[in-house]
């Protein structure tokens, strides 16, 4: 027999005794980390110090605050998963360069507590947590978070100059050139600038499927065919749709906030009415609202009714009806 | 080769969602069928398939023949036991299985003039089984003689062979399917059976389909296994018999999804195949009806594989049902100082043990032996809702929201998600990022619904 003195140790579990090695939590958040790179790249590279300091204050803050809260809550420490990392640097890509540093904790403070931990921590939340953080200083400092704090860096890169480019469209009927809004000279929060890079760190990322690609997809699409039927019915002659698709947050919310898997939808069916659902929702506000910007709304919104698209879409059995 | 040879089916060789784990087949896949010789005891439970246990009808210091019976399924969903030696009926003892039943078990031990089981498999791998006079058998000798042989299916359910095939007035076959798939990974036992002993394949399935009168008989295999596609081929020639070759993918050797894959009917939930007009059965449990009927032999051998990076050598034995794990292990050069997990089956559905003088039953189709890099330690953590299982659950569930319903004590919402149609199969698991054991929560939430808990 084999019961002999070096007899390894014989586990016993449940099966299935073998996992796909390839995808685990930290994996996934670390690939959005690594998909986030390039815009990170292209903000320092536009807002220099700025960038650098909104994220480092992000950054430390979410942690900061996650591993306070997680505390309070008396749970075992979850820094490890790296989730926090992610939404600190989502956050803060999500802001103006100009904000002061106090916007950034408060946002992060938002984001772990109300966004995040109060409704028992990772995978539990209803809402996007840096969406959460980004809008509460949005309405608490509609001042330092305006229109006027996108208009202070003027002058700060080439190319850069004052209004992000669908407030100068919807306010002073200005054109920013295309290539400026693909490649991202252009003035907004400091990672949503360039479309460029938003696709790039986009594919990797639903490549890697750590991204679902029906959503980013259903926003586009919606969005390509509303702003569509608008450029066409003012006669804009593909200004306004190239403006709505590359300008705004409309690339990095597409494929970085809308596609957080535990405030979107669990089925490819559900992600397609997400996708588009947001995708409507961003162009309602765009072009009705005071707000010339809608994605950070419209995911919001879109996460409110996540649990409804999932009974809706909740799959049938195979050999039912 | 791949889906071309689908053609003439209705189904497109495959089924939703699944997973593909590596298979790992090439560890065993070219080690032929080798035969054990006979060890001293064997063990017997008398419950080695799926229903009510046999009784036992030899005493303890009695001698038997070889086949001979020595317990008999009395009740319709039961299966006779055989001994699988002459010998000496010692006194019963009780095993625990490494499915974890306790259960009371008859020993032989092995004394006198012994039937070969060289000669056994020899048999087996012979040419000369005929494919042309199957039908001097009436079917319902054919469905007693299985009956009476103890043939439980051997793909790894243990379900009855005889409940299967015995006519039924209500449901129709249609089509007898022979499940060739071998999906599990590291199993290569159906994959040799149907290299080394194609014709014994082929002449179980035409007196299976004598039996339940099929229009059509179909052996299913996976793309990944060529030579198996091509040995059966030429053992099928001139019958009626046709080869579907199918999608290689987990879990495509489960019964409802190769009804899909094939002529893409689904099963009603909580139906059986009958409902579609389809028996099937595995490739080892037909050439087992063959030896059965026309070799007058019941189920006393079969084909197992040793497998895994935990096992010096992996094999494929013909070994007699009732030998210990630890003999056959022994046999395959014994464990690695890697060794971490040895499973009965295959990694999927296998269950794991550490007993090893737990004996191989009818429905043990191998040992895998997984290394300390194989099995997941990785912690749990929370569910990050990414719908991965969800994509992976063949059955089309929400393995997810049942997993909460188990854990939160929630036999309503368990019910309303379907967690009955669950079967096991591991996929959800195998993939979740969070690490989360699906399918051991699923399994609590079914008992909690079976209990009628509200
Ligand atoms: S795969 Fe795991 S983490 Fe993803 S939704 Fe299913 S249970 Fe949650
Ligand atoms: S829920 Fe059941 S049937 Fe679906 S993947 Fe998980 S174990 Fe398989």
């Amino acid at each position: 027999m084999i019961e002999n003195e070096a007899a390894p140790a014989i586990h016993v579990a449940p099966s299935p005794h073998i996992r796909d090695t390839k995808g685990d939590t930290r994996k996934m958040m670390m690939d959005v980390i690594l998909g986030l790179l390039p815009m990170v790249i292209v903000a320092v590279y536009l807002f220099r110090l700025y960038a650098v300091k909104q994220m480092c204050i992000c950054l430390v803050s979410c942690l900061a605050f996650e591993w306070l809260f997680v505390k309070m809550r008396q749970r075992s420490g979850t820094l490890k998963d790296c989730s926090a990392v992610v939404t600190g640097i989502i956050l803060a890509l999500s802001l103006p360069g100009s904000a002061p540093w106090f916007v950034g904790v408060i946002a992060s403070a938002v984001a772990m507590g109300i966004g995040k931990i109060i409704f028992g921590g990772l995978g539990m939340n209803i809402f996007n947590p840096a969406m959460v953080g980004r809008a509460f200083v949005m309405i608490a400092f509609a001042q330092l978070m305006g229109a006027g704090s996108y208009e202070n860096l003027t002058g700060l890169v080439d190319g850069v100059s004052g209004a992000t480019p669908l407030s100068a469209l919807k306010f002073n009927h200005l054109a920013t050139p295309v290539p400026d809004l693909f490649w991202g000279m252009t003035n907004g929060s400091i990672g949503e600038t360039s479309t460029a890079a938003c696709l790039a760190g986009g594919l990797f990322l639903v490549l890697r499927r750590a991204a679902s690609w029906q959503i980013p997809l259903g926003i586009l699409a919606t969005v390509l065919v509303l702003a569509g039927i608008g450029d066409i019915a003012g006669s804009h002659s593909g200004r306004l749709l190239i403006h709505h698709l590359f300008g705004g947050a409309l690339m990095f919310g597409a494929f970085f906030i809308a596609t957080d898997p535990v405030t979107s939808p669990l089925t490819s069916k559900g992600k397609w009415v997400f996708g588009i659902g947001t995708g409507f929702l961003i162009m309602v506000i765009r072009f009705f609202s005071g707000y010339p910007e809608g994605v950070m709304f419209a995911v919001l919104m879109m996460n409110a009714v996540t649990p409804l698209i999932n009974r809706w879409t909740n799959p049938q059995p195979m050999g039912e009806a | 080769m791949g889906l071309l040879s689908l053609k003439g089916f209705p189904g497109t060789g495959s089924f939703r969602h699944g997973v593909h784990p590596p298979d790992n087949k090439s560890l065993s896949a070219e080690s032929k069928v080798e035969v054990m010789e006979t060890p001293d005891t064997l063990t017997l439970p008398l419950l080695q398939h799926l229903g009510v246990p046999c009784k036992p009808v030899v005493k303890a210091g009695q001698m038997v023949r070889y086949g001979e019976m020595i317990g008999k399924g009395e009740a319709f969903v039961s299966a006779s036991l055989h001994s699988p030696v002459a010998g000496k009926i010692k006194k019963s003892i009780m095993v625990t299985l490494p499915n974890g039943r306790h259960l009371p078990a008859m020993s032989v031990q092995t004394q006198g003039e012994q039937v070969s089981p060289h000669k056994i498999w020899a048999d087996m791998k012979s040419k000369d089984w005929p494919r042309d006079c199957i039908s001097i058998y009436d079917p319902f000798t054919i469905v007693k003689i299985i009956h009476d042989s103890g043939i439980v299916g051997l793909g790894g359910a243990a379900f009855p062979t005889h409940v299967k095939v015995t006519p039924n007035d209500t449901r129709m076959i249609d089509t007898l399917m022979i499940n060739g798939c071998e999906c599990e990974p590291y199993l290569t036992c159906d994959y040799r059976l149907m290299k080394e002993a194609p014709r014994a394949i082929v002449a179980g399935a035409l007196l299976t389909g004598r039996a339940v009168s099929a229009r059509e008989i179909v052996i299913c295999v996976e793309d990944n296994k060529p030579d198996a596609v091509k040995k059966l081929k030429e053992a099928t020639e001139q019958t009626v018999i046709k080869i579907a070759v199918l999608k290689t993918k987990y879990p495509q050797g489960s019964e409802k999804q190769l009804i899909k894959a094939v002529i893409g009917l689904e099963i009603p939930l909580g139906g059986l195949p009958s409902d579609v007009g389809v028996a099937m059965s595995n490739v080892g449990t037909m050439a087992t009806v063959a030896r059965g009927v026309i070799k007058e032999s019941p189920l006393t051998h079969r084909v197992i594989s040793v497998s895994g990076r935990g096992i010096k050598h992996p094999k494929n034995l013909f070994v007699p049902i009732g030998i210990s794990m630890g003999e056959v292990i022994d046999y395959c050069g014994g464990l690695t100082q890697d060794a971490a997990r040895v499973v009965a089956g295959g990694p999927m559905m296998g269950f794991s043990f550490s007993n090893f003088s737990t004996p191989v039953t009818k429905g043990t189709s191998g040992i895998t032996v997984l290394s300390h890099d194989e099995i997941s330690n990785e912690k749990e953590t929370a569910c990050v809702r990414c719908g991965r299982c969800v994509d992976a659950c063949p059955m089309n569930l929400v393995p997810t929201r049942l997993a909460l319903a188990a854990r939160y004590n929630n036999p309503s919402i368990a019910r309303q998600y379907h967690i009955q149609a669950c079967f096991e199969c591991g996929c959800c698991t195998y993939v979740c990022p969070a690490k989360i054991n699906l399918v051991q929560l699923i399994r609590t939430g079914k008992k909690l619904v079976a209990s009628g808990a509200k």
